[in-house]
């Protein structure tokens, strides 16, 4: 009897993980149009209804929750934004004044300077789930093919560029964050000559971003803004239009750009308390734009 | 009295249901989205942790088994990941019942850390075994192990919810067979000496 119970155990516990391994070998080898990918949006598209109105049900307790945490996060941030907001207002002036100077330009060049994110058909999204590992870095929002929006499309929030849409279903999106390991981003550095690189996350680390293959003897400094590149190359173009604001560099020292040609970006944008995103539905102002397969 | 088993053990495979797909959904909905410490706290290895403390290793391998499937699927993960993560914790969890049916009340939080440790670092092991395309920084281990002590504080709280949610399915509670046991007479040793005995001989 005993015996018979043992072997019974065994053979279930031998089970669950043969059919565990056999689903992630098949679901990691597979594209995003297959069966398993297609049951699981099909899974989420049910489940998407009642995670949005359990998520609506308990905003009390997330805000009570909320409050205590960025009561004590307020308290030690105030010196430093007092300071912050001096330098700011020095800037703002200065950027001010070159702004005009820009339109000025613009209109001599020939650009349309005042291609706004309005030009790009923004949707606003309420976010109604948090992926809360480190590895997965997404969100999932409550608008979807039926409101214009389509896989790749960017997402802004908070004055900063928040990710890209990796599913879309009808009703929901599923938003891949910029600190998830899968993301990279053509990035331009704001310091005197605009250098570009490629920003990638720091696994492990949401409050932190590299732009990597930065030119070795770049003028980059601490506070420098770091924007969407957006670049063209004949019909191609970014996923991102350019400008976007990402972060700010938080960490640029010689040697380091010497040796690896990395700087350290802080997200202008708190990933992690998000409510409210934009998806841009049409990036390039309604121009055709490449397509992954399978997307 | 195999109807009743029967029907016990229906009545505790409904619940554990419940408990696994309202759990996954708390979590989604509230919890991952409240953060502290800069991490948020995640229930479902405890939930898991706890139903293998409570129905014994099959019931803890095959919770922890479908609740990693709702959470790859509902996050929309890598199918299995989860799975393969949840259900040494369920299965050792109960094993670590049958075996040595710990009594002392600090055992969850002992485990809950245990749990939480092997979900977040076997999460880790696993995306290096997939892939990682990014830099990976060292501040990984920092959250990994604050968010260790955060599920530890939530790990009583959590265990005595699921108690009270399985206690009354539950076929082996050692209260509900020693209530039992007392009030159909008889089957304690302690009960009733004279009775067990017989007639005691008076010299």
């Amino acid at each position: 009897m005993h015996d018979k119970q043992v072997r019974r155990r065994r053979a279930v516990l031998g089970l669950l993980v043969a059919v565990s391994l056999i689903l992630l070998t098949a679901y990691f080898g597979e594209s995003p149009s297959s069966p398993l990918h297609a049951v699981q949006r099909g899974i989420v598209e049910v489940l998407s209804p009642v995670q949005e109105g359990a998520s609506k049900a308990l905003k009390p307790v997330r805000d009570i929750a909320g409050w205590f945490s960025d009561t004590f996060k307020a308290k030690s941030q105030v010196g430093k934004l007092r300071k912050e907001v001096q330098y700011y207002q020095g800037l703002a002036a200065q950027y001010e004044n070159a702004y005009v100077r820009n339109q000025q330009l613009s209109r001599l060049v020939g650009l349309d300077g005042s291609l706004g994110v309005s030009a790009y058909h923004p949707v606003t999204a309420q976010v109604i789930q948090r992926d809360p590992t480190l590895w997965y870095a997404q969100i999932e929002v409550d608008k979807g093919a039926d409101d214009g929006v389509h896989y790749d499309d960017p997402v802004i929030g908070d004055g900063g560029l928040v990710g890209r849409v990796s599913l879309v279903g009808p009703t929901f999106s599923e938003v891949t964050l910029i600190t998830d390991h899968s993301m990279a981003v053509a990035a331009k550095v704001l310091d005197n000559v605009g250098d570009t690189g490629m920003l990638v996350p720091e696994v492990g680390d949401p409050s932190q971003l590299r732009v990597q293959y930065l030119p070795p003897r770049s003028a980059i400094a601490t506070g420098d803004q770091v924007v969407t590149a957006g670049f063209t190359d004949g019909p191609l173009e970014d996923l991102y239009p350019a400008g976007i604001l990402i972060g700010t560099v938080s960490s640029a020292s010689q040697t380091q750009l010497l040796t690896s040609g990395t700087i350290k970006v802080t997200p202008a944008v708190d990933l992690r308390h998000l409510d409210v995103v934009q998806i841009l539905t049409r990036p390039h102002g309604g121009t055709a734009r490449a397509q992954v397969p399978g997307g | 009295m195999s109807f009743r088993i029967e029907l016990e053990s229906l009545r505790l495979t409904g619940r554990l249901i419940a408990l696994g797909f309202l759990a996954v959904v708390f979590q989604q909905a509230c919890v991952s989205q409240v953060t502290v410490f800069g991490v948020s706290a995640d229930l479902t290895p405890l939930v898991v942790m706890s139903v293998g403390l409570l129905a014994g290793s099959m019931a803890g391998a095959i919770t922890g088994f479908g609740m990693g499937l709702l959470v790859d699927l509902v996050l929309v993960q890598t199918l299995g990941v989860s799975s393969l993560l949840y259900i040494p914790i369920g299965y050792w969890s109960g094993r670590l019942r049958e075996l040595r049916d710990p009594s002392h009340g600090l055992v969850p939080l002992a485990l809950g850390a245990a749990a939480t440790a092997v979900a977040g670092i076997g999460m880790t092991v696993i995306q290096f075994l997939l892939g990682v395309d990014a830099p990976v920084s060292l501040v990984l281990l920092q959250q990994i192990f604050v968010t260790i002590l955060v599920n530890t504080l939530l790990a009583l709280p959590v265990y005595a919810f699921v108690r009270r949610v399985l206690r009354s399915a539950l076929p082996q509670d050692p209260r509900r067979r020693r209530r039992r046991a007392y009030t159909t007479g008889g089957l304690s040793p302690l009960h009733r000496p004279s009775e067990r005995l017989g007639p005691i001989p008076r010299a």
